[in-house]
């Protein structure tokens, strides 16, 4: 097939999916933190709230886009659109999953697989704090800019516990290329341990993956380090003059940041699309049998229902996952969908981590902050760096 | 395809270098440098230096740049008030820009004559691997008087951070 034409076709699935993602995982995030809290959360528009994205992308394009007077108007423009698209762009070089045959050739289940692929990360993420910082900056407001500020010195001083935990896996596949940093990770110690890099001698990433994490919190501003945005200190941070779809482009750049890290994190620290443990043991049939046991689920309820629109709308929802769990059991479009389904539950148990921590942890007073960044985790992950450099040297 | 690209963006490198000078707000000034950075990160891409360029944008785009911004911003630089150029300058400046242009353009003659055109693919010594292999035998010193170079300037920063609070 025509290699424009393919890539075109891949483009518009992986932003179809990252962009539903995206309006969903704000769905998943106030239900999530609404159960922590005891309460139901959205529950007006559609089932269970379910059709609340939507309301809220009319509300946001309906609203007025107001221009304050007082802003550098080039800048104040060009902002929200900067940090949207660092935050998209990042996705192009995350694999998802394996080969794909089709007929008349095959592809990989990857936008494009750079041998820089880990450094084109960096250098976006990098770039990415523009957004934020001019955005404080050009809204010519007191809050916005300390803000701003908070978030670039945040930034900045994350980088480089979050770029010398990125190094160690890399010492470990000695490339930097994501898909073969996920190529490098298949195996299996004694038959059932996965050889990712959190397990994967001469020396397990297990305090990489955690510091790896934590820089991921600060880097897209998230609770406990979502100072920028401390609504009780800053009014809203950098935002603050910012409305309609002006506001929602920066509330997108989180969650598509956040979606990004987890995948990285799933990619460089997880394994990828590998299964947990091998198909042998029958790793192929774990997709299957949830969807059968959340349609069996389902379907009892249906059955004993205890509203009376119940008994009609369960069974659909049951019949919904018999089909998909079907779906998981024709082995002819397994090779597409369990890496897919991997890849998938790895970056969902991350991105449910995210949303858990917001749930639990207070917001972080500012020097604390700092100090954790240059006095605990620097340390710690310059020397996870050179112990790693000194076991993969001793022992490969 | 290649040579499109390269003029896009070595007119972009040009224009934005020219904006950092004729912008009278820093902010616009150190944005302007930033579309610089970037698009040589590009032409080091087209020249085939990938791992170049992903330095270029980490490094200069993304923590030099962000610093000198974070800079300015801190320091809440207002535009430039100044009368704008003396008679010196606007008498002088463009004999001694095109002067300047044209011994530039001399030494290059005279140092690299004859030199075939640059082929857009040709070089493949861009890579991660290569740098550092080149980094670690061929360019071991320099690189690692770089090194203590920069070590002194930490050294140098921490001292003038730390005057205060010793006495």
């Amino acid at each position: 097939m025509n290699f424009f034409l393919l890539s075109a076709i891949k483009a518009a699935l992986v932003a179809a999916v990252l962009l539903t993602t995206l309006a969903y995982l704000q769905w998943v995030e106030r239900k999530v933190i609404a159960h922590i809290q005891v309460r139901p959360g959205p529950y007006r528009v559609g089932p269970h709230g379910l059709l609340q994205p939507l309301a809220d992308v009319i509300k946001l394009l309906t609203k007025e886009d107001l221009i304050p007077p007082h802003v550098n108007k080039l800048v104040y423009m060009m902002a929200p659109f900067l940090a949207i698209v660092t935050a998209l762009f990042s996705i192009a070089v995350i694999p998802f999953g394996g080969e794909v045959q089709y007929p008349g050739g095959s592809t990989w289940m990857q936008l494009t697989d750079l041998n820089i692929g880990l450094l084109f990360v960096l250098a976006v993420s990098s770039v990415g704090v523009y957004g934020i910082t001019l955005a404080g900056w050009a809204s010519n407001n007191k809050y916005s800019l300390l803000g701003s500020l908070r978030s670039s010195a945040q930034m900045i001083s994350y980088e480089l516990p979050f770029s010398l935990a990125v190094a160690a896996p890399l010492l470990l596949a000695n490339t930097l290329s994501l898909r073969e940093m996920v190529q490098h990770q298949a195996g299996y110690y004694l038959g059932f341990i996965p050889r990712w890099n959190v397990f994967q001698g001469p020396m397990p990433q297990i305090v990489g993956l955690a510091l790896f994490l934590i820089a991921a919190f600060a880097e897209t501003n998230r609770i406990p380090f979502d100072l920028p945005e401390a609504e009780n200190e800053l009014v809203a941070g950098y935002h603050t003059e910012y409305s309609s779809m002006k506001f929602a482009s920066f509330f997108m750049a989180e969650y598509a940041n956040m979606i990004t890290s987890c995948a990285m994190t799933t990619t460089l620290f997880l394994g990828g699309w590998l299964p947990l443990w091998p198909a042998s043991a029958g790793s192929n049939y774990v997709p299957t049998a949830i969807f059968l046991l959340a349609g069996a689920f389902a379907l009892y309820h249906g059955l004993h229902p205890a509203r009376r629109k119940d008994r009609i709308s369960l069974p659909v929802v049951a019949v919904v996952f018999f089909l998909l769990a079907l779906m998981f059991a024709v082995p002819a479009v397994q090779t597409v969908l369990l890496p897919l389904f991997w890849f998938a539950a790895k970056t969902g148990f991350l991105l449910f981590v995210f949303i858990w921590v917001r749930g639990t942890l207070p917001r972080f007073r500012y020097d604390q902050l700092m100090a954790f960044a240059w006095k605990v985790m620097f340390p710690i992950a310059v020397v996870n760096l050179m112990l790693t450099a000194v076991m993969v040297e001793l022992f490969s | 395809m290649d040579a499109i690209l390269f003029l896009i963006f070595a007119v972009i490198a040009v224009v934005c270098g020219i904006n950092v000078v004729v912008q009278s707000h820093p902010i616009s000034s150190a944005i302007s440098l930033i579309g610089v950075m970037g698009s040589l990160a590009v032409l080091y891409l087209l020249l085939g230096a990938e791992f170049l360029a992903a330095a270029q944008v980490i490094v200069y785009a993304g923590a030099i740049m962000v610093l000198f911004v974070f800079v300015i911003m801190l320091l809440n630089a207002g535009g430039e008030t100044g009368r704008g150029r003396s008679f010196l300058a606007q008498l002088l400046g463009a004999p001694v820009l095109i002067a300047f242009l044209g011994l530039m353009a001399f030494f290059v003659q005279r140092l690299f004559p004859g030199t075939e055109m640059v082929q857009f693919g040709a070089f493949h010594g861009g890579t991660a691997q290569a740098v550092g292999r080149a980094l670690f035998t061929q360019f071991l010193l320099p690189f690692e008087v770089i090194s203590v170079l920069i070590l002194i300037a930490v050294l140098g920063a921490i001292v003038l951070a730390r005057k205060e609070f010793d006495r």
